[in-house]
């Protein structure tokens, strides 16, 4: 990738690698969280199984309380506190001779620590918080490349004021130098991002790294993001609520509600065909920047329930359209196979019982 | 003023500096200009909105006309009812007490702008207490106004903990509408709102502003949204207005650089709708040192010479829209169908 400047834009490629033919580098199978707090024990991933592929960008959406950012804690390790895994795995490098658990693995001990950094990256929606404020930026990458590889401090600095050029930070070998809030908030998201890279991770985990900044420089980090996850054929995972940032970014979704992967399909699949009465509710009620003057919104009644008093059976039946009286009440719908397309609805089986 | 009875809110070449203060002896070594020069007005039942990026000042607008802040200079014409207009601008804190009733608030955190130890029903009384009214009258207006945001009658006693983030912004709506202001101004009031209840309060405003015939400032980044609630677009960028526009046409058919730049960013629920486009280089300027001439000039694609050292008035373009920028007429830009 020796010219970054004149890398191919999103959407103006040929499509990435065929799911199928992806390497597939880091693979959930379902995961529980439970937070036990003094009310009782409050369940907030119940079951969430999903792929991270080589090359590819996963997005996960889903309103507040959706347990997106708790999945991509869990992965870490890094659940807040009383938060944990009470089931499932994180397999890094499935169906290979080096396969490992991190859900079996002390989230703090060294290889877990290790791990995070080299082999998986983390982008924060807020940089700031991800940064100390006692140190210059150049500082904290620089302790990070340090951290996990035999390398001088010059040699280290080095590498820092590449990594800062390479995410678009203008005069880097200055910037190095200054304090976190010195920096506007794109910029700063710009360092969040080298110092994800800072260990050249194959895996990226950004948490609604753009919902702080304004649309513009939204636009540009987007970019960003993107290109750097093609040229160096990183497994992206990318959490937001913003449904039009996962239109313009996603090769595959996972729409998450309660606790539980709701749907999974390729982004064309999803934004043409949704298939779960939610993702259908959720698109119908985005707000059209094409929309005709004073044109209502389509609306899913009620509001997402609390965690903790999750719904009988199917987690969205009191607000579904669809439901089927006497059975999405009692009963949960089986979950969403991670590989394939598909919905976790009984509509679907009724569905493909048509068809068949 | 051409039309005196139909305007409720005619702002006219407002000014908000900040002072910059340095060194032993605290002088003023420069100054923030948040506004600069910015004039539009609202007719009776209209909503204008005001979109812009951080800093763009629409914020410190919205609190110079609800003198929250003291304006550095401009006038705010206010008509609280047809026939007498006052200019808000210059009013000792005195004098505007009276004025405040008629211009009411509806704010963007549903969390933190309820009072957490009061309950529901005296949340909404507070304004009509505090006005005079009495106790049997109250009651039976926080009734109505319950309805009227489609809340359940059993809200009144109740705490806004209690409530989810789109039913206690329904109790700030509530609340805003309790004395029937003659203008309302909402500052970003469905931002923190999950997508699925932000459609439900965008639905309640249009309903709203057809049943009251609110006249409406709707302070907003999202330009989706905007597209959804407001007649006419304001856009700021560093303190001024750059364009401004019924809705529609701002949307389909923009004459500045930076509308421009907006619409093709706002990053589309479609997939087959990927950007190609390029975003705007660099970032928003500091308004404490903006550019010389158009402040937009080092990230516009069409900039020339021109631009960097004339700052272009807001003039009307053929079309109908209102822009500020040199080569308004001569460029034909992108818009949204």
């Amino acid at each position: 990738m020796p010219d970054t400047l004149i890398a191919p834009r999103p959407g103006t490629t040929p499509d990435t690698a065929p799911r199928a033919a992806a390497k597939r580098v880091l693979s959930v199978r379902d995961m529980a969280v439970e937070f036990p707090l003094h009310q009782g024990s409050v369940r907030a991933l119940d079951g969430v199984s999903l792929d991270l592929h080589a090359g590819r960008v996963l997005g996960v959406v889903g309103e507040s309380g959706c347990g997106k950012s708790v999945t991509a804690r869990a992965i870490l390790g890094i659940l807040d506190r009383p938060g944990r895994i009470v089931g499932g795995s994180v397999n890094l490098d499935p169906g290979t001779a080096e396969q490992q658990d991190l859900a079996a693995l002390d989230p703090n001990g060294g290889v877990m620590r290790d791990i995070r950094g080299s082999r998986i990256g983390l982008i924060f929606q807020e940089p700031m918080t991800a940064f100390s404020v006692h140190y210059t930026v150049g500082n904290q990458i620089i302790e990070g490349i340090r951290a996990h590889g035999n390398v001088s401090k010059t040699e280290a600095r080095k590498r820092a004021i590449e990594l800062l050029r390479e995410v678009g930070i203008p005069r880097p070998e200055m910037r190095i130098d200054a304090y976190p809030f010195q920096l506007s908030g794109g910029l700063r998201q710009r360092v969040g991002i080298a110092m994800a890279l800072a260990c050249e991770p194959d895996i990226l985990i950004a948490d609604e790294p753009t919902t702080a900044l304004d649309v513009t420089t939204q636009a540009q980090i987007l970019d960003l993001l993107r290109r750097l996850q093609r040229d160096k054929g990183i497994a992206l995972m990318l959490i937001t609520h913003d449904i039009g940032v996962i239109a313009q970014m996603a090769d595959d979704v996972s729409v998450m509600y309660l606790g539980k992967v709701v749907e999974f399909a390729s982004v064309e699949q999803l934004f043409n065909a949704p298939r779960h009465p939610y993702t259908r509710a959720l698109l119908r009620s985005v707000p059209d920047i094409r929309a005709v003057p004073r044109q209502r919104l389509a609306t899913i009644g009620g509001a997402v329930p609390h965690p903790g008093v999750r719904p009988s059976g199917c987690a969205f039946h009191p607000r579904c359209p669809e439901v089927i009286e006497g059975r999405c009440h009692n009963e949960a719908p089986p979950p969403v196979p991670p590989d394939q397309d598909g919905a976790s609805c009984f509509r679907m089986e009724l569905a493909e019982e048509l068809v068949s | 003023m051409s039309d005196a009875g139909r305007t409720v809110l005619e702002v006219d070449g407002l000014r908000k500096y900040y002072p910059i203060r340095s060194g032993l002896l605290q002088r003023e070594s420069g100054r923030v200009r948040a506004v600069e020069s910015v004039s539009f007005s609202i007719d009776r039942g209209e909503t204008l909105a005001l979109v812009g990026e951080s800093g763009c000042g629409k914020t410190t607008v919205a609190r110079c006309i609800l003198r929250a802040l003291v304006p550095t200079a401009g006038a705010i014409r206010f008509s609280p009812e047809q026939g007498r207009t006052i200019d808000l601008a210059p009013l000792p804190r005195r004098a505007l007490r009276p004025l405040r009733r008629h211009i009411q608030m509806i704010f963007q955190d549903p969390y933190a702008s309820l009072n957490p130890r009061m309950m529901v029903g005296d949340i909404i009384a507070e304004p009509l207490l505090v006005n005079g009214m009495g106790a049997a009258a109250r009651q039976a207006r926080v009734q109505e106004l319950l309805e009227l945001v489609g809340l359940p009658r059993s809200a009144r006693t109740r705490f806004p903990h209690a409530f989810s983030g789109g039913q206690r912004q329904r109790i700030g709506i509530a609340r805003a509408l309790a004395l029937d202001p003659t203008l309302v101004i909402a500052d970003e009031p469905v931002s923190a709102l999950d997508v699925s209840v932000q459609a439900q309060i965008i639905n309640l405003l249009l309903d709203l502003q057809d049943r009251l015939g609110l006249s409406m400032l709707f302070v907003a980044h999202d330009l989706a949204v905007v597209r959804h609630v407001a007649d006419r677009v304001a856009v700021m960028y560093v303190g001024r207005i750059v364009e401004v526009a019924e809705t529609v046409s701002l949307y389909t058919r923009p004459r500045h650089p930076y509308t421009e730049a907006l619409l093709a960013v706002v990053p589309k629920a479609d997939p087959a709708l990927r950007a190609a486009a390029t975003p705007p280089r660099g970032e928003v300027a500091d308004p404490a040192n903006p550019p010389p001439g158009c402040a937009f000039h080092p990230r516009c694609p069409h900039a020339i010479d021109r631009c960097r050292g004339e700052v272009p008035e807001l003039r009307r373009i053929d079309g109908g829209n209102w822009a500020a920028c040199h080569r308004a007429v001569e460029l034909s830009l992108a818009g949204v169908a």
